[in-house]
Order: C-alpha cells, then structure tokens, then sequence
C-alpha cells in the first residue's frame, strides 16, 4: 500500500535477541515513597513486551523514567539504536528522548482537544522536519515541501490507524478508542524504534479491543517497531506480548514468556491472587484452542 | 495494511464530547444569547452614563441625570439591543440558518471542522472586502483633524504595532509577559543611540531605517538573553520575571545617566530618511499622514509573515504547547526552542514599535515606558481576542481610540474608571475577546465543557502527571 512509502519498514525478525532499551537497576523516590526499586527491563529488538502489574505498581512511573518525565536517582537506562549508535536516555529531555526514537501514548488521553485529528498528527511529524521560522514566514519552496509532506505522513497514518474518516474532527469530539488510536498515530509520526503504550485499551469496548490487539501486530510485524505495552485486560496481554515482566510495588517479580510468567508461584500467589489466576489460565485456555 | 480495523463497528458505547453536552440542559438565563443582551444592555446603560451630564464632584447628580433623561437612555439600550440582535442572529443574515447561536457554542466545542467558509471568509468577498478597508484606512488621515491624526498614530498605530507582537507570546505561544515594553525602551533607546544622540556615541551613525533592523537584532538577543533561563517556569513565575526585567530596564534608563541622560530624556531624534537614488522622501512632524502610512506599511508585511507563521508547523507547536507542553515534548516538540522563538519574535516587533515611535516624537525618555504600558497593551490584547490577529488590532484601536473620544463627554479623572468598566464586563461577558482566533474559542468552550484547560497559564508545573 502507499504507506509503505512513508513509512519506514524495518526487519523485525532478523535480530530478535538484541536489546534495544536496557533498563539496569532504575531506582525512583518520591520523598519517602519508593516508586521503583532496582528494576531491571530489558526490551528486545522487534518484540513485544507487556509490563503488566497491580494499581500503583510503578507502570507509568516507569514510562515516565523512560521518557524523561521523571528522572529516578538511581540505575541506567540504555537505548540500542538500529543504526548501531547506544545513547543514555537517563536525565535527556522528553524531546530529545523522542527524537532518539521512543514515542508514547498516555494512560490519560493527553491530545490537544482544540486542533483536529489531522493537526493532532501532523504536529508529530513535522518535529522531524528541519525548516525554520524564516524560511516559513518567507513562503520558501522547502518550507512548502514540508508541509505538503507532513500532510500526506499525517493522512497515510490515520488511515493505517483506522481513523481515515475522522479527519477533521476534533480530538476532543472522538470517541475514547478512537482518541485512543489517535494519540498511537501521533506517536508513530514521529517514526519511533520503539512505541510505549500505557494502557491503550483502558475505557474501550470488546470490538474496539479486538481492533487495538489487531494493530498492534501491525505495528510491530509491519513496521518493525519493538513495543513496550501496559495493559491490565489480560486478555489482550496475553495474546499480544512475545514476553512479559510483572512489576509489584516498584519491584521486578517476574520476567519471562507469556506460559513461564503465568506459571510463576510469585506472580500466581504473591500478586495476582486466586481470582486473577483464574482469569489467566481461563484465557490461556483460550488461545489454546 | 489500511484493513487493520473491520469498519463494521457497534454505536460508541464510551462518552463523547458530544453525548455529554446533549446531557447537559442549559436554562434559558444560562444560554449564550441571553448573557450577550445583558452584556449589550449594561454597556447601553454605562454609554449613557459616560455621555450624560457630568456635573464634577456630584457623582450622584450625574447618575440620577443620566439615567432618568428616558429620551437617552432608550437610544443607548435600544442601539444595544439592536447590536445583540446583529450579533445573535448574523448567522441568518449571512445565511447559515442551520445553526441558530445557542446551539452553535456546542457545536463549535465538539463537532467536525467542516470546510464551511463562512460569507465572509469566500475569495469573492474577501479580498474586496479587504482591499477596501486598507483604502479606507489609507484615506482616513486625510479626513480627520490634525488631533485626531496625531492620535491615529501616537496612540493607536504604535499601539497596534505592539499588540501584534504581544498577540505573538501572549496569544500564541500562551506566554504571560509584563515586561513587553521594556522591548519598547530597547527599541526607542537603539534609535536614540545609533543616531548619535545618547551621550554616548556610537561606532558608526546610522539613519532610523537602518536602526530597523539593528533593533530587531537587539532586542531578539535581549529576548533569548531573557527568555533562555526563565521560560522554563511557568504562567505566574514567568510573568514575574518579565515583571522585573521591565524594572531593570526602567531604572536602568532612568538612573544610568551618563548612559541614557536619565529622566530628562534625549531630544532630536532624526525622523526616518529614505533615499532610493531616484526617489528620496524625508519624514516631517508637519505630514501626519506619512507616519500613519509608513506604520501602515510595516504593519502589513508584519501581519502577513505572522499570518503564515500561524498557519504552519510553528504556530502549530506553540498550540501543542500552549494545551498540554507534557504531551508535546513526548511527541518531540522543543517546547524551550519555541517559546524561545515567540518571545523573541515579540521582542523585536516590540523594538520596531520603539524605533518608529522614538524618531516620530523624536524624544526618548523613560517616562514612556512606565509599567502601564505593559499592562495597556496585554489588557488591548486580551479585549481584541488573544490570538487573532484582527480581534487584537481592533481591541487596541478601539480601546485606545476610546479616551480620546471620552475627552469631550466625561471629566479628564474618571476616563479610565469607564475603560475599566468596559473591561470588566466584557471579560464576564466574551472572555474570548472582540474577535476571538478559533483554537482559543475552542479552548474556551471545551474548558465550559468540562472538557479540557482553557489556559495553559494556569497549568501545574511540571504538567499533569499521567
Ligand atoms: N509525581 C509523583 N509524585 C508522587 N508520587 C507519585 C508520582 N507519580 C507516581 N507516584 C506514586 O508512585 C506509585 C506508582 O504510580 P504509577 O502511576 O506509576 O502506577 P501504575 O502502575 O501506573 O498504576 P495504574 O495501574 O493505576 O496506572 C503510586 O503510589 C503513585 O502514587
Ligand atoms: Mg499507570
């Protein structure tokens, strides 16, 4: 499809074992408040991984420590680069953290309600063009370029995300699955090696998360992009993620494929409880049919 | 790849923006249209006090005789209701009788952007429509009495070249700065130096023209010199930062005498010279006209780079920060970079205000660059409409224009008690200004909704945490 133009494709299978983002002994203190605890993370080139745990775990804060939002005290963070450069995210600005190649969605739908879905994407993708205040004022031919090209990066994306029809409508009147894909599709603008979602199925129905699971795959098989996914339907998690590390108050208790996580007794008794135990295997049964 | 979604999707089961104003039954008191003729009423009812008897000290004498001369006081309200009615049902008049104006709020909140134009907005009556003001405009000095010439550019012109560059970080990019007019001094003061007018003389002397730019390279470095450590704090703390950079600038005019010759001021400012070979015209004190033109002028080409700014990637960026700066930085937005290239975009508008208005009155003292002039302009800026461009230059027209036209009905000490007033109510009544720029309005009625911030000033340090 046209995508393909605009879009970057990147091998996904060729070299699944490299990390990309390696979290080593991240340590974040509120005051007295030990958000996270000596977590270790690693995310592999082209994988999924689901960071899954209960309320209050430390999941965003996590994110946020990726991100530049919040700087933990203590620990590294490390980004593999496909172009085999390695930066320190820990301590970089949120911006320069997204130009590095990490984008994010929010737990909490944060688009800018009063432009359009369109502007909503386009302001993504035009941080990566380099055209500046004058030649804009001026009216310049690259200046034009780089609009015309933002524009047509913007479309082609919200119709890979499903919202090809919503184009000019405001952020703030989609629904919460379509604001949902809408803040993914920000996020991919930016042409990331590595997309983080935090919860992106919280608040939308069973078809929607159907769709959201569907894209996913595509993000990550099509356009070869590693996923870091939050998520509490485990349903989703588990028939998504290659791998999954569970988080408990701020600390890393388990860590693995899908099957060695469920069966894990720390994660079966220590955390998920008897009822949420019952919730994995009865969709682990499920996938098995 | 496009078939990532089955288009066959169940009616939206989660809250739109939508469904939830539906939910939301407004009384006919709350409606829009309603709080519009009260706001039309009370201007009516202050007009008529502000253009009745003033009998000096006596205010109840003046109230009493105002608001019982009947004959008066219907003209006012019945000249205020006939403007609501305008204003209300305009969109009949102008044929889009779709929406009628109570349930356009909403719609304007939460519904599609359609790619309606609006009468005023087609190509065919656009263009003649502006073409015809800027005539209008450039005819208008010679109609008008050598006062209101000198008003027209003393006190509306400069003040409009002001309010564009203050609509720039206020309006835009959602910066909230006292300190605008010490740009202003900046400006005057480069003017004064560079034509060897300072006590202190300056390498090479050079004519008001060519001071145009070395003050926009000034005041651009004084902007980022100000702006880089001090824009990363936010709304209050930054507005008390250019607060005291505007004090620094003040005292420094006025204390460093053997600098800037304190508070006498210079004299003898050249007026702007231009000399293309073939043509060469010197600005006087006598042609009013020439200083409204040039104003004119360089307003224009001002506006129009402006206009596109606003329309591409950089007026873009500074929305995404002015709504939500944490959401903007995550998708790469140098939130720094840009609120810098704002204020100094301002910065240096506000030296070509200074340039234009120092070698017009030829004079430069620290008189003209008291803090009011900052509060003046922001206070114009916000009655216009923040972030258009239109709105803002009719706020300060309007408001600037007003006091001179008061001189002849009110006594000289109560003038600003009735600016305050208009003010007053009309920031109870249109917060979004005269003419308000759509993103804001858009702001403004999802915040109504519940459904989002209004105002990034008011916005948490740090953003919201998610
Ligand atoms: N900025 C902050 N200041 C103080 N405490 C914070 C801050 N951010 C997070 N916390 C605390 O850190 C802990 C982890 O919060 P976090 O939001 O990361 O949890 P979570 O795993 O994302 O939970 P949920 O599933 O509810 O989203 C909580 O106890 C929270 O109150
Ligand atoms: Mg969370």
């Amino acid at each position: 499809m046209s995508n393909n133009t605009v879009i970057k494709q990147r091998s996904a299978e060729s070299d699944t074992a490299t990390p990309v983002i390696a979290v080593r002994g991240v340590t974040l203190r509120f005051g007295g408040l030990v958000c996270l605890s000596d977590v270790e993370l690693t995310l592999n080139r082209g994988e999924i991984l689901a960071v899954i745990g209960p309320n209050g775990a430390g999941k965003t804060s996590l994110f946020n420590s990726l991100t530049g939002v919040y700087v933990p005290q203590e620990g590294s963070i490390t980004l593999n680069s496909a172009n085999g450069s390695t930066h320190a995210l820990l301590g970089q600005k949120t911006h320069v953290v997204n130009k590095l190649g990490l984008a994010r969605t929010f737990q909490n739908i944060r688009l800018f309600g009063a432009l359009t879905a369109l502007e909503n994407v386009k302001i993504a993708a035009e941080t990566r063009q380099r055209t500046g205040p004058v030649s804009i004022m001026l009216g310049l031919p690259n200046a034009r370029r780089a609009e015309r090209a933002s524009d047509r990066r913007a479309h082609n994306l919200m119709e890979f995300v499903g919202l090809g029809d919503k184009i000019n409508e405001l952020a703030s009147s989609l629904s919460y699955g379509d604001q949902r894909r809408l803040e993914i599709a920000r996020a991919l603008a930016t042409d990331p090696q590595v997309l983080l979602l935090d919860e992106p199925a919280a608040g939308t129905n069973p078809t929607e998360k159907l769709e959201l699971a569907e894209l996913i795959r595509h993000i990550n098989a099509e356009l070869g992009i590693s996923v870091l996914l939050i998520e509490h339907d485990m349903r989703l998690v588990m028939s998504v993620a290659h791998r999954v590390t569970v988080l408990n108050f701020g600390k890393v208790i388990a860590s693995g494929t899908t099957a060695e996580v469920q069966r894990d007794p720390a994660v079966v008794e220590a955390y998920l409880g008897a009822e949420m135990a019952a919730e994995m295997l009865d969709a682990q049964a499920q996938e098995e049919e | 790849m496009s078939s990532v979604t089955t288009k066959t999707r169940e009616p939206e089961a989660s809250f739109s923006a939508t469904s939830l104003a539906k939910l939301r039954h407004k009384p006919w008191y709350k409606s829009d249209a309603f709080r519009r003729l009260v706001m039309c009423v009370l201007l009516g009812v202050l007009f008529t006090i502000m253009t009745g008897e003033q009998a000096g000290d006596d205010v109840f004498y003046s109230l009493n005789d105002s608001l019982t001369n009947w004959p008066w006081l219907g003209t006012w309200v019945a000249v205020a209701v006939g403007i609501w009615a305008l204003i209300t049902f305009h969109s009949y008049l102008l044929g889009n009788p779709a929406l009628s104006p109570v349930h356009k709020v909403i719609k304007d909140a939460t519904a599609e952007v359609k790619k309606v134009t609006p009468v005023l907005g087609r190509r065919e009556v656009k263009w003649p429509l502006i073409i015809a003001l800027v005539v209008v405009l450039a005819l208008l000095p010679t109609w008008v009495s050598g006062f209101w010439n000198q008003v027209m550019v003393n006190e509306i012109a400069v003040y409009v070249l002001l309010a564009i560059g203050l609509n720039v970080v206020v309006g835009w990019a959602g910066l909230l700065d006292l300190g605008f007019i010490a740009f202003f001094a900046i400006g005057a003061y480069s003017a004064a130096y560079w034509t060897g007018k300072l006590p202190v003389s300056p390498p090479v002397e050079l004519t008001p023209f060519l001071v145009i730019p070395v003050a926009v390279l000034t005041c651009l470095v004084a902007g980022v010199l100000l702006g880089a450590p001090t824009l990363r704090l936010r709304g209050d703390y930054l507005a008390i930062v250019t607060l005291g950079f505007h004090e620094i600038i003040y005292l420094l005019a006025t204390n460093a005498d053997e600098f800037t010759n304190g508070p006498a001021g210079v004299q003898g400012v050249p007026h702007p010279t231009l000399d293309l070979g073939f043509w060469s015209y010197e600005w006087t004190t006598t042609d009013l006209e020439q200083y409204w033109w040039m104003i004119m002028v360089i307003a224009g080409i001002l506006i129009f780079l402006f206009l596109r700014l606003e329309h591409s990637k950089v007026g873009r960026a500074w929305t995404a920060i002015r709504e939500d700066e944490v959401a903007a930085a995550a998708n790469g937005v140098n939130t720094v970079k840009y609120k810098l290239m704002a204020f100094a975009i301002g910065a240096s508008t506000s030296g070509i205000a200074g340039v234009v208005m120092a070698s017009k009155v030829q004079f430069v003292s620290p008189a003209s660059f008291e803090l009011m002039f900052s509060v003046l302009v922001l206070a114009y800026v916000i009655f216009g409409g923040m972030g258009s461009i239109w709105g803002v230059m009719l706020g300060t027209a309007f408001l600037a224009w007003l006091p001179q036209i008061l001189k002849d009905y009110v006594d000289e000490q109560d003038r600003h008690m009735y600016l305050g007033a208009i003010l007053v109510i009309m920031m109870i009544f249109r917060p979004q200004g005269l003419i308000p720029s759509r993103r804001r309005k858009r702001e403004l009625n999802l915040a109504k909704e519940g459904l989002g911030d209004a105002d990034a000033m008011t916005e948490p340090v740090g953003g919201r945490v998610s």
